[in-house]
């Protein structure tokens, strides 16, 4: 009985402890409190002749994919910017039309902002040229640059959606022949994830329109 | 208190006599498209949207009555086996294809219900006989 008394005052030790610990975590100013999502680790390097400690977040590598107009676009055309971006496909049948629909209300907010661009990648790696995004991107009602949709070979595409942190996948009995997650995902000016949001749940397409705006007050620091 | 016991009482009056003043067809029209609304946000909705109002000029809206008026000879062929080629709707023209759905006639009888009386303002059943001819003659 005594050891468990012991037991349970160590457990409101180690609490009390968290709950001042996570406080203290909170108190970034220069921050927003949106989380850096991906693997992470800590490096040691020398500055002005010190050694600090520093952490190497994950980030969206160099990438080369062929747009909309059959021109090359590279992560270079992103930089300084903060952008959303998305897996989908043309023809498919499930969740990209509700997802693209949720998009395409931020774009339409936000397709003045310079500091604001959208990235959507197409996963049918088979049909979806150039020139169908074009028509697609057209009829959805996408009218400048801001909203790119990019196309590329499979090994590319569905290499990058892993550095996303989004699944997709080739599979003969999900509708349309792929099948794939549909998150928004929101990466900041240093290309890091800092939010993936179900793009066909009402809540979590809130969220992110809530979300935007404080990273991008972050990235004007 | 009895001021409070009254009203109340005449409240429910007025509210048993609504409920009772829903007849057969009100009640068949409105189990259709409860039923329908559960096939529309399964098959439709993705596309379509919630409120049947489209996207961009990818998917048509199902809110043009007068489309709806014109062409409901055909509306049960379209839901079961898709659509390609040209459509005028609501002023714009669309040109994508539209994947067949292959559901039973009662449930393309509950989703049209629903389109027509939740989607758009109708208040008409669209029965299952109808839809079950106009099945046996799709082009």
């Amino acid at each position: 009985m005594k050891e468990y008394k012991q037991m349970k005052s160590i457990f409101k030790l180690c609490c009390a402890t968290g709950l001042l610990l996570g406080l203290f975590s909170c108190k970034n100013t220069s921050q927003s409190n949106l989380p850096i999502y991906g693997e992470r680790e800590a490096v040691e390097k020398t500055v002005d002749g010190k050694q600090v400690i520093d952490t190497v977040y994950h980030t969206i590598p160099a990438f080369k994919f062929l747009n909309q107009d059959s021109v090359m676009i590279s992560e270079k055309d992103f930089e300084g910017k903060v952008y959303i971006a998305n897996f989908f496909f043309t023809h498919c049948p499930s969740i990209c039309p509700t997802m693209n629909r949720n998009l395409l209300k931020i774009y339409t907010q936000y397709k003045d902002n310079d500091a604001v661009r959208f990235l959507s990648h197409s996963i049918d790696f088979k049909y979806d040229q150039p020139y169908v995004l074009k028509d697609y991107a057209n009829k959805l009602g996408v009218s400048n640059d801001h909203w790119q949709f990019v196309s590329g070979t499979k090994a590319d595409i569905y290499g990058i959606a892993n550095q996303y942190l989004v699944y997709t996948a080739e599979d003969k009995n999900a509708p349309g022949g792929y099948d794939h997650q549909g998150y928004l995902v929101l990466i900041d000016k240093d290309k890091r994830i800092r939010g993936a949001y179900d793009g066909t749940n009402d809540e979590q397409v809130k969220k992110l329109m809530e979300d935007l705006p404080k990273l991008l007050n972050e990235a004007k620091n | 208190m009895r001021t409070l016991l009254t009203t109340c009482f005449i409240i429910g009056c007025l509210l048993s006599a609504l409920i009772g003043c829903q007849n057969e067809i009100d009640i068949r029209t409105a189990q259709y498209s409860v039923n329908g609304q559960k096939v529309y946000i399964t098959h439709c909705q993705n596309c379509h949207g919630e409120k049947g109002e489209g996207l961009g000029n990818l998917y048509p809206p199902l809110t043009d009555t007068k489309f709806l008026e014109k062409n409901r000879q055909k509306l049960a062929c379209i839901v079961k086996h898709g659509a390609t080629g040209e459509l005028e709707v609501a002023g714009k023209k669309f040109n994508n294809t539209m994947p067949a759905s292959n559901l039973s006639a009662v449930d393309i009888a509950y989703v049209l219900t629903y389109i027509n009386t939740k989607i758009n303002k109708g208040k008409e059943i669209f029965p299952l006989n109808e839809v079950e001819k106009q099945l046996k003659n799709c082009q």
